[in-house]
C-alpha cells in the first residue's frame, strides 16, 4: 500500500472521529445509523463492486450477524465482543454456503440476484417464526451499559467503535485492490471466460469475495444490534438493508474504496434533511433514496468517486 | 519430443459431432499450424485442448500428463495459455492491468506483475498504449492485446485462435516477426490461421481439420497441393479441374 492510497481514508475516519468532541447528540446518531450502513455497503462493494457479482440479499448476512450477537448474550450471557465475533465467524460461514452453492451451479447475473434475495427471504421467515429467535416478537438486549456489554454512556465511544471497524476495512480494501486476489477478482467482474484462461480459479476466487463481503457485512449487523439493542427478523433480515447496502455503495461509486462509506454519509444525509423537510409523510427518504439512485446511475454511473475523478479532469 | 499429444477426440453437441475422432501431435519448440474451411471445428479443437470444453470421447496428453479432465486454470497453471478468436478484453481495465492478470499466474507481487506486464507489452508493440484503457484499443491492438495477456502467464504452450484474422496486410507483416520471436524464445506454438502468407511463412507442420475429421497433415507447402485440403476448401472434383487448367 502506498501512502497517498491510505492518506484519504485514514482523513476521512479522522474528520468523523473528532466530531463526538462538540456534535450534537443527534447528529451523533444518525452518523452512528449513516456508518452501519456505510460498514454493509462495503462489504456489499467488495462482492459486487469488485468481483461483479450483484448481490440483493445482503441481509442474509447483516442479520446473521445481528442475530448471533444478539442470541449469545440474552440466552447464553456471552460477552457482546465475544458475541460480535462469533456473528461475523458466523455470517462468513453464511456466505460461503450460500456462494458455494450458486456459484457451483453458475449462477450469474440477475440469476444471482435473485437465488441471494430467495436466501434472505428464507431466513427471515424462519427468523420470524422460530422461538429461538424470539419469533415475530423479537429480542431486546438488555440496557445494561458497560464496556463487557459493548454499551457506552457516551454516544462517542460507539461511534469511534464503528469508526475502528470502517477503518479496518478501508485499510483492507485498499490493500485488495492492489493484490493479486484483487486482480483476479476484478478480471471475473470483467471477463470470466478470459480469466480462467488466464489461469484464474474463478469459483475459490468468487468464493473468497463473498466469504469475506459477508463477514464485514454481518459486522455492520452485529454493531446494528449493539446500537439499537433490538431487533426482529424484518430488520435484521428485511430487504431495507439489502437495498441499502446496495443503493450506498452504488452512489459512491462502484469497486472504490472510499465509495460505499461517502455513498451512505450521502444517502443517509439526504434521507434525513427529506425526513425533516417532509414532515409527516412516512416513507418520504425512502422516496429519496430511489429518485437518487436512479438520477446517480443516469447521470455518475461511477458514482460520487467518479465525480471526484471527472471534476479532476481524469476519465469518469 | 512431443509437448501435447491429442489423440482420438471427439466432441458431440447434440446431433452434430463437431470433431470427430481428431488427432495431432505438437512438438516441443515448433510452430504447428492449424487450418481448415468454416466450421471445421478448430476452435471446438482448441476449447477442448485448453479445457473450455469436455470431450466426448478421447485424451489430452500435455508434457507427459493425462489433462483430458483437467479445469483451464489448471491447464494454464501447467502452461497452456490461449487466445480468444473473438477477442475478450477486460474492457474496464487499462492494457497493463489487462496485461498484469495474466502475469500474476506467476509472480504474487503487483510490483512483479506490472514489471512483467510491462516487459510483455513491449515484446508485442503495445507498450505506447499501456495506460489507456482496453476498450479503447483497435481490432489489431486488441488482437495483440490477447497475445500478450496469454504471454504474460509465461506458457510452454501458446494456442493461437487466428491472431492474424482482421488485420490489414501491413498489420500482419508487423506480427509475424513477434510470433517468430515467441517460437526463439522456447514457447511452443499451435496456431489456428486462415491467413496463408502466415502459414505458409510460420509453420513447420499444418494439420488440416474439415468437418470435424483430420484429414491431411505435413508440411505446409505439400498440404496445399494435397487434393483431400482442396477439395476441402473448394468442393468435391475441384482438385481435379485445377490439375486439368495447370495440364492445359
Amino acid at each position: 500500500m502506498t501512502v497517498r492510497q491510505i492518506a484519504l481514508p485514514v482523513l476521512l475516519v479522522a474528520v468523523l472521529a473528532v466530531l463526538p468532541f462538540f456534535a450534537s447528540g443527534t447528529l451523533l446518531n444518525f452518523l452512528v445509523s449513516a456508518l452501519i450502513i456505510a460498514l454493509g455497503a462495503q462489504g456489499w462493494n467488495l462482492l459486487a463492486g469488485f468481483g461483479g457479482q450483484l448481490s440483493f440479499g445482503h441481509a442474509a448476512f447483516f442479520g446473521t450477524g445481528a442475530y448471533v450477537t444478539a442470541i449469545l448474550q440474552i440466552r447464553f450471557g456471552i460477552n457482546a465482543w465475544a458475541g460480535m465475533a462469533a456473528g461475523i465467524a458466523i455470517g462468513a460461514a453464511v456466505g460461503w454456503v450460500i456462494g458455494f452453492l450458486s456459484f457451483r451451479a453458475r449462477l450469474r447475473g440477475s440469476y444471482f440476484a435473485l437465488v441471494t434475495l430467495a436466501f434472505a427471504e428464507v431466513l427471515r421467515i424462519l427468523a420470524n417464526a422460530a422461538e429461538f429467535t424470539g419469533g415475530a416478537a423479537g429480542l431486546l438486549i438488555r440496557l445494561q451499559p458497560g464496556f463487557g456489554n459493548m454499551q457506552f454512556p457516551d454516544r462517542g465511544v460507539f461511534l469511534w467503535l464503528v469508526l475502528a471497524c470502517i477503518l479496518l476495512v478501508l485499510l483492507l480494501t485498499a490493500w485488495i485492490e492492489r493484490s493479486r486476489f484483487g486482480a483476479h477478482l476484478v478480471a471475473v467482474r470483467e471477463n470470466e471466460d478470459a480469466a480462467r484462461a488466464l489461469g484464474v480459479d474463478v469459483l475459490a476466487t468468487k468464493l473468497r469475495a463473498i466469504t469475506l463481503s459477508a463477514a464485514i457485512t454481518a459486522a455492520a449487523g452485529c454493531l446494528y444490534a449493539q446500537n439499537f439493542l433490538y431487533l426482529d427478523a424484518n430488520i435484521a433480515y428485511g430487504t431495507w438493508i439489502s437495498v441499502e447496502v446496495l443503493i450506498a455503495a452504488i452512489i459512491g461509486g462502484l469497486g472504490t474504496v472510499l465509495g460505499p462509506v461517502v455513498g451512505a454519509l450521502a444517502l443517509h444525509g439526504v434521507g434525513e434533511v427529506a425526513k425533516i423537510a417532509g414532515g409527516q409523510i412516512t416513507g418520504i427518504d425512502l422516496v429519496i433514496f430511489g429518485a437518487v439512485l436512479i438520477l446517480s446511475v443516469a447521470f455518475v454511473p461511477s458514482g460520487l468517486m467518479g465525480l471526484r475523478r471527472l471534476v479532476k479532469g481524469g476519465r469518469p | 519430443m512431443s509437448l501435447l499429444v491429442v489423440q482420438g477426440i471427439s466432441k458431440r453437441f447434440g446431433g452434430l459431432l463437431a470433431v470427430d475422432a481428431a488427432s495431432l501431435t505438437v512438438p516441443q519448440g515448433a510452430i504447428t499450424g492449424l487450418i481448415g474451411p468454416n466450421g471445421a471445428g478448430k476452435t471446438t479443437l482448441f476449447a477442448l485442448i485448453s479445457g473450455f470444453l469436455e470431450p466426448t470421447a478421447g485424451s489430452v496428453t500435455f508434457d507427459g500428463t493425462d489433462v483430458t479432465r483437467e479445469a483451464p486454470h489448471l491447464r494454464a497453471r501447467r502452461g497452456i495459455a490461449r487466445t480468444f478468436q473473438i477477442v475478450q478484453p477486460f474492457a474496464g481495465l487499462s492494457v497493463r492491468d489487462n496485461i498484469a492478470v495474466g502475469a500474476y499466474l506467476r509472480h504474487s507481487s503487483r510490483v512483479e506483475a506490472l514489471a512483467r506486464s510491462e516487459a510483455v507489452a513491449r515484446e508485442v508493440g503495445l507498450a505506447p498504449m499501456l495506460d489507456g484503457p482496453a476498450a479503447a484499443l483497435t481490432v489489431a491492438g486488441r488482437k495483440r492485446l490477447e497475445l500478450a495477456r496469454a504471454l504474460a502467464t509465461e506458457p510452454r504452450l501458446l494456442l493461437l485462435d487466428e491472431v492474424l484474422a482482421g488485420l490489414n496486410p501491413s498489420e500482419v507483416r508487423d506480427i509475424l516477426p513477434v510470433i517468430r520471436r515467441i517460437r526463439d524464445s522456447g514457447v511452443t506454438i499451435l496456431m489456428i490461421e486462415h491467413v496463408m502468407q502466415a502459414v505458409m511463412n510460420l509453420c513447420d507442420q499444418v494439420y488440416v481439420l474439415s468437418q470435424g475429421r483430420m484429414i491431411a497433415e505435413g508440411e505446409p507447402r505439400a498440404v496445399c497441393a494435397d487434393p483431400r485440403v482442396i477439395e476441402a476448401y473448394l468442393g468435391h472434383g475441384a482438385a481435379a479441374r485445377i490439375q486439368e487448367a495447370h495440364g492445359a
